[in-house]
């Protein structure tokens, strides 16, 4: 039977299905941090249990550490108390149980979701689960990959599986190619604005198409890593060339096993004829850079549309549009281009690979950012693109315009270290979300690309990129 | 014990989207203990002022129009939005913040896949039902406070002495808030099953096994 690629890596990982229907799925990769793991090691201490497989996991910490460490610094030098505990927590449940952690002092350590692949640990047709929505990342490299709760984490570590019920298959084929200063991150976005944010509810999401074909390895893991914002826990890419390409430079595999494994790695991708339950077509050549307006993601314009008002929604949506346009103050404005910049931030597991800081370097070289914007932050998604950037020069670009150029990590993608937006600031943000209060208590998030925030540092405002 | 009744006040939450970020903002996820969320739940809109996790509810200037802060609200068990309910993050936390104030059920015409997984973890029962449901629910509801009666077992809501909608949820999933069942003891009972598959993995997919960079 025809089977779509998602198909064929529930196949490969299906150990066996209830007579409920749940299935016992077995995971290849499971990625920790500080924030949603404390209580899975709890329970495994709990019920007196040790890890099922000790190489499956790796773990960093990132959620909630500094960016401006420098050298010499360590997990007792964190100043705020409460984020210590965990990341020293961290350090203690690894050492515990014998899983390898790449930790704070180390040179490696980065966002997991950026960090993973550029060591080698995310390899094609894995399982790959972390507690963190954002784990469908992965999914671009034909992994199965997908967020869990820290109950399922407790899970995984016990027992290698997942319980889980199989989605429903979606397919997305992006087709043509890009305008100029148009990115991976306005395709994703102008996604989420036309199928909402439950748009991919209970499905898998396969990105195809020709634009996805041509796209780079860190532009898929853009667009597999918010699909959980259309509502997909699991985005998917199939393999081709240029996935293979990136894990021979970023794996440690020897000629022989890689050769191997490139056998059935080339076999991950759907059949011609596969059922999908939804197929939409996009034409990425009409897409224009997308700025999100409100708090939600599907809350997405045009860079130069108007900001829609009553008249342009259903009637049960004017509560949700009311309640958007006042928690972002824009009242009176009409378009994006009203609006005066505050903070702008350059980093999250969306957008902070060598690829997007170059995107953002490329716009500001020999200018200095706008006297409105009171900060500016790069914050390479890991110690690797970190070094890499700086080899680049990319660093000097950044501080020489005004930017500060910061250590790995999620940062004020959600505002649980120092990097905070204070109440009523505005911010043109390179992450994911633009929930309220999302970048900091009463903050107003506007999601664009790595170049549209570089740009949107220049200028103070929303210009356009072309 | 047998958990297959819920009863109690509903609070109404008349909007799309709650996402995580609004049940429980990642301050409150420096704890790392699994209990004490309560206080924290839709933070942003219960307090007028900024929170740590080493404060109270008492310790809060609350904003007295939050429903949550008014009578007799403050006791409800039952919690009836509209679609989307929890998308966002994976963060267990938000359920823990909404078992840990008091809320047995969710209601809402969709929900966000991570969050509704997590609800059967702890004992949190989400509800689906249609559009047109909801509405008429929200009808009800609106005018003054109403109690609503669940029924696990008959999987269904009584929403008035003679009305009432049943609703769809896999029966596994209901037998873990029921019978407070814990996966990782159910799953341990196919160690066997799952040695095998791996051992099976291990032959034919060699790379994926004591790799390490």
């Amino acid at each position: 039977m025809p089977a779509t690629l998602y198909d064929k890596l529930w196949d490969e990982h299906l150990v066996q299905t209830e007579d409920t229907n749940e299935s016992l799925i077995y995971i290849d990769r499971h990625y920790l941090h500080e924030v949603t793991s404390p209580q899975a090691f709890e329970g495994l201490r709990h019920k007196n249990l040790r890890p099922w497989r000790l190489d499956a996991n790796v773990a960093t910490p990132d959620h909630n550490v500094p960016t401006d460490r420098g050298d010499a610094f360590n997990a007792e030098s964190i100043k705020d108390q409460v984020a210590k505990i965990q990341v020293v927590e961290l350090d203690k449940n690894c050492n515990n149980f014998g899983i390898h952690q790449f930790d704070i002092t180390s040179n490696k350590q980065g966002i997991v979701h950026v960090m993973g692949p550029e060591l080698g640990y995310t390899l094609p047709g894995m399982t790959i689960v972390c507690g963190d929505s954002h784990t469908s990342t992965h999914g671009a490299f034909g992994c199965l990959a997908m967020g869990i709760g820290t109950s399922e984490v407790e899970h995984v570590l016990a027992t290698q599986c997942l319980k889980i019920t199989k989605l429903k298959n979606m397919q997305i084929n992006f087709n043509g190619s890009l305008q100029k200063g148009v990115t991976s991150k306005d395709i994703v976005l102008h996604l989420i604005k036309l199928i909402g944010t439950a748009g991919g509810t209970g499905h898998a999401i396969e990105f195809s198409g020709s634009y996805i074909k041509s796209a780079s390895m860190e532009s898929r893991m853009t667009i597999c890593n918010m699909a959980i914002e259309a509502g997909a826990k699991v985005g998917l890419v199939e393999v081709d060339a240029i996935t293979l390409d990136y894990v021979k430079k970023h794996s440690n595999l020897s000629d022989l096993i890689f050769s191997q494994a490139c056998e059935y790695w080339e076999t991950l991708k759907s059949d011609s004829d596969a059922n999908f339950d939804q197929t939409i077509n996009i034409d990425v050549s009409k897409i224009k850079p997308q700025v999100t307006w409100g708090t939600s993601p599907e809350m997405t314009i045009d860079f130069d549309a108007e900001i829609p008002s009553q008249e342009d929604v259903d009637e049960s949506n004017h509560e949700n549009l009311l309640l958007a346009k006042a928690y972002m103050g824009l009242d009176g404005s009409k378009s994006l281009q009203d609006l005066s910049f505050d903070k702008i931030f350059i980093g999250s597991c969306t957008n902070s690979r060598i690829e997007d800081l170059r995107d953002a370097a490329s716009a500001i070289e020999g200018k200095k950012i706008s006297k409105d914007i009171t900060e500016a932050i790069v914050v390479p998604g890991s110690g690797m693109v970190k070094a890499q950037a700086e080899d680049e020069g990319l660093d000097k670009i950044f501080i020489e315009a005004g930017f500060l150029w910061r250590d790995p990590g999620c940062s004020m993608c959600l505002g649980m270290n120092p990097d905070q937006l204070k109440p009523y600031e505005r911010c043109a943000s390179t992450s994911n979300r633009n929930f309220e209060g999302r970048q900091g208590n009463l903050g107003r998030t506007h999601l664009m690309s790595p170049l549209m925030a570089a740009l949107t540092a220049i200028n103070g405002k929303i210009t356009d990129p072309s | 014990m047998s958990n297959s009744i819920i009863k109690g006040i509903v609070a109404t939450f008349d909007r799309d989207n709650i996402d995580t970020d609004q049940i429980i903002p990642t301050e409150y996820l420096k704890s790392i203990k699994k209990f004490g969320f309560g206080d924290f739940l839709f933070d942003g809109w219960r307090y007028l002022d900024e929170g740590r996790l080493d404060m109270t509810a008492d310790d809060r200037s609350k904003n007295n129009d939050f429903i949550l802060n008014k009578e007799p609200y403050t006791n409800a068990k039952i919690l009836l939005t509209r679609d989307n309910f929890g998308c966002g993050s994976s963060r267990e936390h938000a359920v823990w913040a909404l078992r840990d104030f008091g809320f047995k059920s969710v209601i809402a015409s969709s929900f966000g896949d991570i969050f509704y997984n997590n609800c059967f973890k702890n004992s949190v029962l989400p509800i689906k039902l249609s559009k047109e449901q909801i509405n008429h629910l929200f009808e009800v509801s609106n005018f003054s406070p109403v109690s609503f009666e669940i029924d696990l077992l008959k999987k269904e809501l009584k929403y008035k002495d003679d009305s009432s909608y049943m609703f769809d949820v896999k029966d596994s999933l209901l037998d873990r808030i029921i019978n407070n069942l814990d996966d990782v003891d159910m799953t341990l009972k196919h160690e066997k099953h799952i040695q095998a598959f791996e051992q099976k993995r291990r032959n034919q997919r060699p790379w994926l096994f004591d790799y390490s960079n």
